[in-house]
């Protein structure tokens, strides 16, 4: 319950706050709730995961993108888009149709079944026996987007002194 | 009070946080930001799955979790550049002054 309100109001925050750099710092508050939430559910390897990944690189890389693009602006432009209102329905309206499925659902009632107890042995076997040909292809998507973000990021050669 | 419907009603809620974020944000950056809130709604809802499942002993739900944080870390790092290769060429990330492909 606890763990639910920080993630809620750390993500809230990260999407309301005027200053960018607040954003991230209150992202980085619901990322680590999100973790937490997985290590209630008994997902340790992946609540690990999730800190090191997003709070640890994502979040910094989104900072790194903000300080590099920061300007300080003379007149500093509203945050919002003017139909703000309108997106907030329609958002709100998103939450009410999934609220509504959920709680007409019957699967959703049932009770915590036992404790898996899964180990990183039993994921690194998953991983290199069944799931050997996704790991693989991540690997190659993963390297592909990282150049790919580079050679983007890198701009043209005129551009560089 | 940890039954499956209140992690998914907050999987939900977060969702609908992110997709309100990346409506009416006007940075290219918190918009970025957004997308993946709504990205961790789903590996939230995997998870709970999962967990709440008939099978947990089969680890579907956390391969599905641990290769969707990688595609969303290759997403954030493809749309940061490509926000940086944008801010580059109109010298802002104020989404309405990005009006134009090209030029």
């Amino acid at each position: 319950m606890i763990l639910a309100v920080l993630t809620v109001a750390g993500m809230a925050s990260a999407m309301g706050l005027r200053n960018a750099v607040h954003c991230v710092l209150a992202l980085t508050l619901g990322f680590t709730g999100v973790a937490a939430l997985y290590l209630q559910l008994d997902a340790q390897f992946v609540g690990l995961a999730q800190i090191m990944v997003y709070v640890g690189a994502v979040a910094i890389l989104i900072v790194f993108v903000i300080m590099m693009t920061h300007r300080s602006e003379p007149a500093a432009p509203p945050n919002f888009i003017s139909l703000w209102t309108v997106g907030s329905v329609v958002a709100a309206a998103v939450f009410a149709v999934l609220a509504w499925a959920i709680c007409c659902s019957a699967a959703s009632t049932q009770g915590l079944p036992p404790q898996p107890g899964v180990t990183v042995q039993q994921i690194g076997d998953a991983l290199m026996h069944r799931f050997l040909l996704p790991l693989e292809i991540m690997g190659l998507l993963l390297t592909a987007a990282l150049i790919g973000a580079v050679v983007i990021a890198m701009g043209h050669k005129e551009d560089m002194k | 009070m940890n039954s499956l419907q209140n992690y998914l009603l907050l999987s939900s809620l977060l969702f609908s946080i992110g997709f309100a974020g990346a409506l009416i944000r006007r940075n290219a950056i918190l918009v970025l930001i957004g997308i993946e809130l709504m990205l961790n709604a789903a590996n939230l809802n995997f998870i709970a799955f999962w967990r709440y499942g008939p099978a947990p002993a089969a680890l579907t739900g956390i391969m599905f979790t641990i290769f969707s944080i990688s595609i969303a870390a290759a997403e954030a790092a493809v749309g940061l550049g490509i926000i940086l290769a944008v801010y580059r060429h109109f010298r802002t990330t104020d989404l309405y002054h990005m009006n134009s492909l090209k030029g």
